[in-house]
Order: C-alpha cells, then structure tokens, then sequence
C-alpha cells in the first residue's frame, strides 16, 4: 500500500475546459481564407462534393447566359450563385484554417534537428562510434545518443539512461516529463528536447512517418478520409440533388406547354415564349438542393477533429471520432479516472477509551517524516479536519525519525520517551505486542470494518497503547457520480477496471456511481471484457497506456493512448491524449456526439428551408401565367425577380451565417435520445420551417428597391 | 341522416373495422410468414415448380427469383392477349393488338392494372380470368413476398438468408389471398354482382330501346382486384359498374378489402422484428396520412369548389348517385393511398384539389398504406432515410432497429426514393414535349396537364387509376406508360431486396438509452414530415401547373 515513488506522477491536470475558439467569426479568418477558397473553386477538386459541383456548374451556365443576354437581375443572380460556391470553400478554408497554425507550431519543431548516430552499439560495449545525420537519414532501428540541451531526432525508445524531457512543443504542457529505458515510460517522441542527462534512444519510426508528421498531416486535415457516416450522407444528398436537378429540369416542357397555351404578359427576366429562363431554372435549382449542408459537412467534420485536437487529443481517423459518438460502454480505469491517484486518510478511528483529538495528534507526529502520498495525506487531514497546527519535522527538538520501509512497513517519531508509530496493521500490532502492550478488542473490529468496506486500515499506536485506526481510501475526483449518471442518461454503460480485490473495487465502483467493475483484471481480462461487450453489438472506449494495454486498445472500438505511455500503445490506439488525462474519454465521445447531431441538426435544417423557397419561387415563376397561383405569394414578395434574387441571396447568406454553427458544433448537453431529438427537431426543423419564410422576406424588402430587379 | 353524416360514419365505420382487423389478421400474416410446415397443396406445388421448401435464399437469388417469375408472368399474358382470337370463350374478339397487349401484360404482372383497352368490348371471359385474374392473386403476392424479404432484413442478423421466394409467394397465395378472395367473391355475388359466362343479354327498355346487359365471371375478379390492390375492373367503369359494386355497402365493403393487407401488414412485421410498438409506429405514420388525405378529399368534394361543382351545388358529376358524392370520395382516397387504382366514381371530374389530392396520395409513393406489400417496404425505405437523419440528432450514427444505418443501406434507400419520381417527371416532361403524346389530352390548360401527369403518376407508382379524359390507347402512352409500370415496380423490388440483404447481414447494435426510440410520437411526426418534406415536394412544381394552378384560378 505505501510505495515509495522515484517519480512522482504528474497531477492530472484539472478538468478545466480549454475555451473554444472559432465560436465567433473572426472576419479577419475568413478573410485570410479567401485565396484558399477560391483555389477550391477548381471543378477537379470541387466534384467531390456533388452539392456544390452542382452549383458550380449552375454557375457556368448562367454566366455564359450573362454575357450573352445581359441584364442586371442576370447578373446579380449569377454574381451570387458564385458566391454561394464561394462561401461553401469558405467554410471548408476556415475550419482547415484553424489546423494549419497548429501545424506551422509543429513543423517548426521538425526542423533543422541533427542526430548522433551510434554505429554497432549495443549495450554491453562502452565504446561508442558516434556521427551526425540530419534527421530525414535516420532509419528505423539506428541507434543515437541525445544529452542534456539537444533535441530527439526521431520517434523512439530509449534504450539507455533516463532523462527529463521537456514535450512542449507536442503537449504544449511546460513541466518536463521523465522518460527512462524499461518499463512503460521509455517512448519518446522526435522533436522533444532533453533537459538533463543523457539518454541512448532506439529509433522506431520510418522516415517521415514520425509522430510529429502525422500530427501535422492531421491537424491540417491533408488527405483527409471521409468517415462511413459521412459517405452515407454525401450519398443521400446526392440523391436528393439528382431528384431536384430531374424536378427542375422536366419542369420546362411543361412550364413551354403551359406557356404556349395559356399566353402571359410580355417576354420578361423570367418567362418568355421558350418556358422559364435558364437564369430562373438555375436559380430554382440551387435553391431546392441541399446546398446549406452541402456547404458546411466538410467543415463540421474538420472542426470536429480539431475540437478534439484543441483539447489535446489527436485522432487518427475521423472514423475513430464517430465512432467515439457511438460508444455504449466505456472502460475506466480506476486509479487516476475515477479516484484521485493515491489513497487518502478520510478518517481517525479510536479504539475505546482514546479520544480523536489524540489519535489526530499521534497519526500527525507519525507520518510527518512519511513522504509518501498517503503519509502526507493523514498530515493534512489531521490539520484540515481536526484543526492541528501545521508542523514540520525540523521544529521538533530530540525527535527521532523513524523513516517508512518496507520491511517495518511502519514510520513513526521517538519524541523522548513518546514513542508513536502508525503503520500495516499487523506491523503495529505486533510491535505493539513486543514492547508488552495490550491490544484491545475492538481493533480488530475497526480494521475488519475498514478493510471490508474497501479502505486501508492504518494503525495508530503509543508504545504499549493502541491508540486507533486511519481510514485510508480512494477519494472519488468530484463531480463523477454526476458524470457517470449523465453517461447512463446518454445509454453509456461505464465499467471501472481495478486491480483491486473485488470487495474493494465494489465499494469504490458503488460510491463513484459506475454500472459495473472489472476487479483484479489482468490486461487478458480486458480485452475478453472488450470482445465480450463487442459480441454483443456495442462498441466499446478504453484508455491505456502501458504495453500490455495495446491488444486491448487496438481491439477497442475507440482506444485513447496516453502520450505519456508506450510506442506500442499509441501505435495500438486510434487516439493519443497529448495531456495523458484519462477522463478526457468522457470529452471526446460528447465530441464524438455534437459531430453527429450538427451533421444531423444542419440537415434537417437544409431539407426544411425548401418549403419556403418553393413558396417564394412557384409563383414568381408561373403567377403570370396562372394568376390564381399568386395566391401562393404568402410572404408577398415584391416581384418575380425580386422574389428569385432573394430566394437565392437567402440561400447564399444562410451558408455564412452557419459557418460559426458547424465550427463549434450544435450545442449539446447530455440527455437521453427522445429529449434531444425533440429539442433539436424544434430548433432545427421548425425554425427550419420558418426561418427561410422571414429571412426571404426581409430580403425582398431590401433589394426591391434596387432597379431592374423591382 | 344528412349526407355528411352519412359520409362521417361511412369513413368511421371503416377506421374501426380495420382497427379491430390489425391484430387478428396481422397476426395470421405473421404465422403465414415465419410458419414451418407446409400443407399438402403446397408441397405439391413446389414438387412441380422443382422447389426446396427448406432452402432458404440470399438477396440476390430472391432477386433473381422475383424477376424470373416476373418475366414469365409478362411473357405469358402477352402471349395469352395476343391469341385471344384463337382461344375459347374469347366472345368473338380479335387478337389484342401488339403494343396494347404490352401495356396490359405489364400493368398486370406490375400490380399496376392500367387498363388503356375497355374489358367489355376487348377481352373475353377466359383472358380476363385465366389471365388478369391470375395475375391479380400473383403481383400482389409477389408485393407481399419482397415485403416480407426486407422484415426478415430487419429481423434477421448476420446472415446471408431473406427466405424463399417460391414458399412466400406460394404460402401468399394459398394462406391469404385465395381464402379471403373466395369469401369476397361469394358475398359479391350475394349482393348481386355478376358470375356467369353470359356473353351478354339484349334486352328491350322500357322507352322502347333495346340495351345489352353483360355478363361474365366479375364478382370472383372484384375480389382480388381489390385485396390485391389490383384494380383492374373487369368493365372500363371499374367499381362504378353495377355488376362489380352493386350496392352503397358492397362499396363499403370494396374500400375494407382495399385497405385489410396494407393495414395488417405492420402488425406482422412488429411481430417479426419482436416489437409490436414498431408495428403500431409504422401503422401511425400511416394512418395520419390516410385519415388526412382522406378528410381533406371529403372536404374538398364535399364543399364542391371549382367552377362545375360549384354550379351544379356539389361534386356529383362522374359520381354514381348509388355510393354518393363522400362514399367516392373517400373510394378515390382509399384506392390512390393504396396502389389499387380501381375508380367508383371519376377523379377527372373530383374539384381540382380533390383530383390534386388523389394524384398526391400516388405521389407519396403509395405509403399510407400502400399497395400489398409494396406499401410496408416503401414506408420502411423512408423510415429508414428518417432515421438516418433524426438518428443522427440524437449523437449517435443511425440505427433502425438496431440495424446500422450506413452508407450501403442509404445507397439503396436513396435508390428507392429517386425511382419514381424521376419515371413520373421524366415521363410527363417527354410527354408534354411530343406533339403526338399533346394530341391525347382531352382538356387544354391546366387540365389537360393534370390528364398526362395523372398517367405517369399513376403508372410509374403502379397504381393504375386514370384521371380520364385522356387518349391512352396509343402507340406512344402504352409504350411509354408501359415502361414507366415496369421500371416502376422492377426497380424498387431490387433495391428494396439490396437493401433487405444488407441490414440482414449486420449483427444488431443493443437497445440504450441513447437509442433512438423509433415508436415514439416523436419519431412518427418526424417521419409524416419526411414523407411530406422530402417526397411530396419534389411534385410541388408539377402540381402548380396542374391541380393547384387550376383549383386557384
């Protein structure tokens, strides 16, 4: 229980949101992505998104109808229409905007770095042949040497030494972290500088395949894979273009017929006696397809990945973040995710006839000299719950330290002739027992008690008198039963690993409010725990960080590596929390989540804007033809072109005014599915619905006084 | 009882009759589907059609099967129309001519049932039974049959296996349509409806004038015509002849015949997939489209807008005074929401919402209910798009069912949902753009746009009702109509099928909290909005230039 520690873990950081950025739109951002936007203008890199490939080509057509009979209402429409394609790219630059400083940060990191190479080095010969190579020349398995002031040349292990390493330029976390050959901390990462010491380091990376360049190509979203989920909506958008490009184009033998028969009012920018205008077809086109989705979906999922990259994570694939959206069980483990990393003394027992005042004051003066977490836990308890004056070891005169060791497995003080020791039960007991003392009854009792309730019974003793016992426990971090219990509402089963005995992990998995506990689990037990959840249809998230994590989080559907952890575990996962924060797991499937609903929410939004663009177009189109049909003229717009220019001017608007939405992603507060389906359904889908019917009007009322439009 | 009231109960009385239907009958189409044994007549049957009953098929093979049995349906009425002459009981009739007997093979075998020819001066007695009868009872089985390949799709995990086409569409035949269908046939006949072989009757009139009562086997086709939302009268006036529907309440009961699989149909796949409350959802979803399509098409005839309605007081002209202005109505509802298409009254005369309406109803893809199985299958296609969407407002990627819902399935779903209205649009476009197809429009104007558009709709959803007015028996509507039937029907069995195979294949993700409930009101309305949003929409264009242009002038 009481472990003396070399290097003391680093504290997981506090769970403090970093603030989002991007939420608002900076319009200098969108300024500095205009030449990205209008690069995207080619049709070779344009056609990946039939959406607005569609409106491209719209666009050509009814620029040529321009130029060759032009008009301003032509022009004002066609001058649109290329900027709804505009503002579509424009969404796609900003969101790959926002990787692309990061990734200036990183390459900076890249540069320039030079490696010792050692030729024929093994670890049992001193000699030692060492030249310089540039970086890019190192190959896999090359052996360097890095000390104190230099940086790593290459992703690797480090096979010799150990050395405090500072990985800001990754994590962007300043405090050095120790990295030494053996065990789970010997990976160290290519652009990372070694504060002190000197370490010999494996290279385990092929050139150009280093961390740092994958972190690179990731944050700025090259080559980047569409998901499963968005290939599924690109092909259901698809469809629904090609049903509005057949609606649009077969309305023009009957629009001639109707036409030919009926007669209307003089040729206009609308209707002549060859049907509706080519400008006006275009107009109703773009209008009906759904371009406002079709605009943002690349840029919702690019944001969503640097969502994810803004809070430290780095995904390997888009598919790994949807997947975190999906998850229905979530393994944790216990020491660091759910509990504080060190147990701590919450309570001092007396043993009858002894009053807590005393037993603060004895299991103070015995544990002051014990530097371990929990010695100095019952420190601090006895000062914060029984008011005890801080003190420290050097203020005590002919005190004489009994230092924590192993084999005693006691600490404790000689003041005098005072002598108190806390420890192992059995330690104390006995010691107790040898000094001819009397060990009351009820302690037993007390240690049953606390042992079974899944605590650690320290024993608090004065020479010959047992004076009480300390409760020491796994202190739950706050604020998680809450957490867990929004998981549930959310449909997660969260199931807490341990290598703790069952009772223990029992009382600790019922106080953290988890559904279920893996206790004294080997890394076998977790990954049969894994394919057993998964036979059953559910996807399951772990964290890990040690070697033998990495079957279990490549088996894992979404699997978050600690960077702190072993090569072998970042290669197995499918994510990499640069701050080795296991709750972040929590973060990134309510990342994974937002994702999915703002692709969702914007394309109800999209399908639902249609109803009133056909109110406004239908009988702009056909009220001089049918004048009954006027009476579809709801929002009373001012004229047919008035109506059509704002139909497609609202359809342009929409794209900018949501670019913000798909950046940040829909809000989103765990609830169950009915609850958030309703509110976004409402938000979405009705203010869809209506929306359209007020911005078009608002429009209308603006651009109507514009000649040759009115 | 006033005529409103009398219209309210009629439509009433019917809700509730299928309502205490849904259970019991749903429940029979459910033993019928996932039975083990198999009667002696069936076994037979597969003894001589060459069948192993046990052997189960993958989606491509239920496919294939499906379009083989549909070649040789089509090869062999063709061949049946074309030497009409040469066969008994062909009253003195010719050979149908080539391009019609194209038009009225495929319209059968596609449950269509267009009838561009009229039966009592075309056809005789043996084609109409041994031919279109016999397709009546086999294109709606064969509905049936691939309706019940994509529940096992929902069903079914991690196999490769939909069933047998031969042993549904056998069990189809035998369990279901030819029990209810001889019942039917009888109380008919009852009611005073023909069967017999008479080649017609002449007889004096009372003014003085002589008139042909004809005869024939009717009340056995009436039957089927209607359970197997066929629709094809065995006269040209449909179910307004009174030989067919003599009676207001063999009216009723035409409509319940209609309306009885379609209805019951979600019942057996709630049983199927181990959740009634999806059966209710789907039978929701599509009930609040019948009733509304249903009152609105009372409302629109009943209060008789549009200039001839108006003048004359109410809808009456193309009504049969025996059912009344409502009863047809809620006929023309009834017969369009279903892909039925038989007529007791004409839509071309119905107010021009209310032939607005009638056109609507086939425009949604015959959902509400919909057609023998083609009904469920197209419902379940846009629930599943609805899920895809709504799915993924809940934060999780979609699942219907416990099904994924990925790119693989939208394709086909996406596939299904593009079918139709590009044959209609694409059909009405060619149409309005050939002089020769113009000259077979009886009304100029908006009307004679709604003739052409009516055709498509109707052929293209297999439907098979016609506005009236127009010209059909020609070179180009036959051919035309033709293709458009059988694209209509082939097309969506394929990626209905494709689809079935491919959730099938899936191992079902677990029910949470998280799940999208898919039986709650919530997901309904989602889904009627779907329906209206996505599907009717797509018309809206079209429609102004008919119906509503017509209905607002």
């Amino acid at each position: 229980m009481t472990t003396t520690s070399i290097i003391d873990t680093p504290a997981p950081p506090e769970p403090t949101k970093p603030t989002i950025k991007g939420g608002l739109l900076d319009p200098k951002q969108l300024w500095a992505s205009l030449p990205d936007a209008l690069r995207k203008l080619d049709p070779r890199t344009l056609w990946r998104n039939p959406v607005m490939f569609i409106v491209e080509i719209g666009s050509v057509f009814t620029t040529v109808l321009a130029i060759t009979d032009p008009s301003v209402f032509s022009w004002v429409i066609t001058v649109w229409l290329w900027l709804t394609v505009l503002f579509a790219n424009l969404a796609e630059a900003v969101a790959e905007g926002r990787g692309k400083a990061q990734a200036d940060t990183l390459r900076k990191a890249k540069q320039d770095t030079v490696g010792r190479k050692l030729r024929n080095w093994n670890p049992d010969s001193p000699e030692i042949d060492e030249h310089t190579v540039g970086a890019p020349e190192l190959q896999l398995g090359d052996f360097v040497v890095v000390d104190a002031g230099e940086v790593i040349p290459g992703d690797g292990e480090v096979v010799q030494g150990i050395a405090s390493v500072d990985e800001s330029a990754i994590t962007g976390e300043s405090a050095p972290v120790i990295r030494e050959s053996g065990g789970d901390r010997s990976a160290v990462t290519g652009g990372t500088r070694v504060l002190s010491d000197r370490i010999i380091v494996r290279i385990t990376q092929k050139p150009g395949e280093s961390f740092v360049d994958r972190m690179i190509a990731l944050v700025e979203g090259a080559n980047r894979q569409k998901t499963p989920n968005e290939i599924a909506l690109n092909i259901l958008l698809a469809s629904l273009t090609v049903i509005f490009l057949m609606a649009v184009a077969t309305l023009q033998p009957m629009a001639v017929f109707a036409v030919r028969e009926q007669g209307f009012g003089p040729d206009d920018a609308v209707l002549n006696n060859d049907g509706v205008t080519g400008i006006v077809l275009v107009s109703l086109l773009v209008c009906l397809i759904p371009t406002t989705i079709g605009a943002l979906l690349s840029a919702i999922g690019i944001a969503g990945m640097d969502r994810l990259v803004q809070r430290n994570v780095l995904a390997m694939s888009g598919r790994a973040v949807e997947a975190a959206g999906d998850v229905s069980t979530l393994l944790l483990d216990k020491t660091g995710t759910i509990t504080l990393g060190n147990r701590q003394a919450s309570e001092f027992v007396p043993v009858h006839g002894v009053s807590v005042a005393e037993i603060a004051d004895a299991a103070q003066l015995s544990s002051l000299s014990d530097e371990t977490p929990e010695g100095r836990s019952i420190v601090t308890h006895a000062q914060q719950a029984h008011q005890l004056p801080e003190r420290s070891p050097g203020e005590l005169r002919d005190a004489t330290w009994i230092e924590f060791t192993a084999q005693t497995r006691m600490s404790g003080v000689d003041l005098g002739d005072r002598q108190l020791r806390k420890g192992a039960a059995a330690s104390v007991i006995e010691w107790v027992r040898a000094n001819g003392g009397h060990v009351p009854d009820d302690v037993k009792d007390i240690v049953e008690e606390i042992s079974s309730s899944g605590g650690t019974p320290l024993v608090v003793a004065e020479h010959t008198r047992v004076l009480g016992v300390i409760h020491l426990k796994d202190v739950v971090k706050p604020g998680m039963r809450e957490r867990f219990d929004e998981m549930r509402r959310m449909g997660i089963r969260t199931v807490m690993i341990t290598g703790d005995n069952p009772r223990t992990a029992e009382a600790i998995a019922r106080e953290a409010g988890v559904d279920d506990f893996l206790a004294e689990a080997t890394p076998e037990d977790k990954l049969a725990l894994i394919k057993r959840e998964q036979e059953g249809g559910k996807l399951v998230a772990m964290t890990g960080d040690g070697t033998n994590d990495a079957p279990a989080l490549a088996q894992a559907d979404v699997g978050v590596a600690m960077n702190t952890g072993t090569s072998a575990a970042k290669e197995a996962g499918n994510m990499v929390d640069l701050d080795s924060d296991p709750t972040k797991l929590i973060e990134i499937v309510e990342i994974g989540k937002q994702l999915l609903i703002t692709r969702g929410a914007l394309t109800t939004f999209s399908i639902a804007n249609d109803i009133a663009k056909y109110f406004a177009i239908i009988p702009a189109i056909f009220a001089a033809v049918y004048p009954g049909l006027d009476t579809l003229n709801i929002m009373r717009l001012d004229s047919p072109t008035s109506a059509i220019l704002s139909a497609v001017v609202f359809n342009a608007i929409i794209i900018v005014a949501l670019i913000p939405l798909a950046l940040r992603g829909v809000r989103y507060r765990p609830s169950d599915a009915a609850t958030m389906l309703r509110r976004n359904l409402l938000v979405y889908g009705v203010g869809g619905i209506v929306t359209p019917f007020i911005g078009i009007k608002v429009i209308d009322l603006l651009i109507s006084n514009i000649p040759g439009i009115s | 009882m006033s005529a409103t009231t009398a219209g309210v109960l009629f439509v009433v009385s019917l809700v509730v009759v299928l309502a205490a239907a849904y259970r019991p009958a749903g429940d029979h189409l459910y033993r019928v589907f996932t039975g083990t044994r198999h009667s002696r007549v069936e076994r037979g049957v597969y003894r001589v059609i060459g069948v192993d009953p046990a052997a189960e098929q993958p989606w491509g093979i239920y496919a294939r099967s499906v379009l083989a049995f549909s070649a040789i349906s089509l090869l062999l009425l063709y061949a049946f129309l074309r030497l009409q002459g040469h066969l008994l009981l062909s009253l003195g009739f010719d050979d149908v001519p080539p391009e019609l007997s194209w038009n009225t093979a495929v319209s059968f075998m596609t449950n269509t049932n267009w009838q561009a020819y009229s039966g009592e001066s075309t056809l005789g007695h043996l084609v109409q039974m041994a031919g279109l009868a016999v397709q009546n009872f086999l294109s709606a089985a064969v509905g049936i049959a691939v309706c019940v390949a994509l529940v096992r799709g929902f069903a079914r995990s991690r196999t490769e296996h939909l069933g047998n086409f031969w042993v549904d569409l056998v069990r189809i035949c035998f369990r279901v349509l030819l029990p209810v269908a001889v019942v039917a046939a009888i109380v008919f006949v009852a009611a005073g409806a023909a069967q017999n072989f008479s080649s017609g009757q002449e007889i004096s009139t009372l003014t003085g004038g002589t008139q042909t009562i004809p005869g024939g086997p009717a009340a056995s086709q009436e039957a089927i015509k209607l359970l197997g939302t066929n629709g094809g009268g065995f006269w040209n006036v449909n179910s307004a002849h009174p030989l067919s529907n003599p009676t207001g309440w063999t009216n009723w009961i035409q409509i319940f015949l209609i309306l009885l699989i379609p209805v019951s149909l979600p019942r057996a796949f709630g049983r199927m997939v181990g959740s009634n409350k999806q059966g209710y959802a789907i039978l929701a979803a599509m009930g609040t489209i019948a009733i509304a399509s249903v009152a609105l098409l009372n409302l629109s005839n009943g209060l008789a807008l549009g200039t001839v309605p108006t003048a004359v007081g109410a809808a009456t002209e193309g009504t049969e005074t025996r059912f009344g202005v409502l009863q047809s109505a809620t006929f023309g509802a009834a017969t369009t929401l279903t892909s039925t298409g038989a007529v007791d009254s004409f839509h071309s005369s119905y107010t021009s919402f209310g032939g607005g309406l009638t056109m609507l109803n086939m425009m949604l893809g015959e959902i509400a209910p919909g057609g023998t199985g083609s009904g469920l299958y197209g419902m379940l296609v846009i629930a599943v798009i609805t899920v895809f969407v709504a799915g993924l407002m809940v934060g999780r990627t979609p699942e219907y069912l416990g099904k994924k819902i990925g790119s693989r399935e939208i394709k086909f779903a996406s596939l299904y949902l593009l079918t139709t209205p590009a044959l209609v649009l694409v059909g009405t476009a060619v149409a309005m753009a050939t002089p020769g197809a113009r000259d077979s429009m009886l009304s100029s104007g908006s009307h004679g746009f709604s003739e052409v558009l009516y055709a498509f709709t109707s052929a293209s959803n297999n439907n098979g009702s016609a506005f009236a007015g127009l010209s059909a028996n020609t070179g180009f509507y036959n051919t035309a109509l033709g293709i458009c039937m059988l694209l209509g029907r082939l097309l969506p069995i394929i990626f209905v099928l494709g689809l079935a195979g491919s959730l099938a294949r899936q191992r079902p993700v677990p029910e949470s909290a998280g799940t999208l409930k898919t039986y709650q009101p919530l997901f309904v309305g989602m889904l009627v909005g779907v329906v209206v949003i996505v599907v009717a929409l797509t018309f809206l264009p079209a429609l102004a230039l008919g119906p509503i242009a017509e209905g607002l002038s």
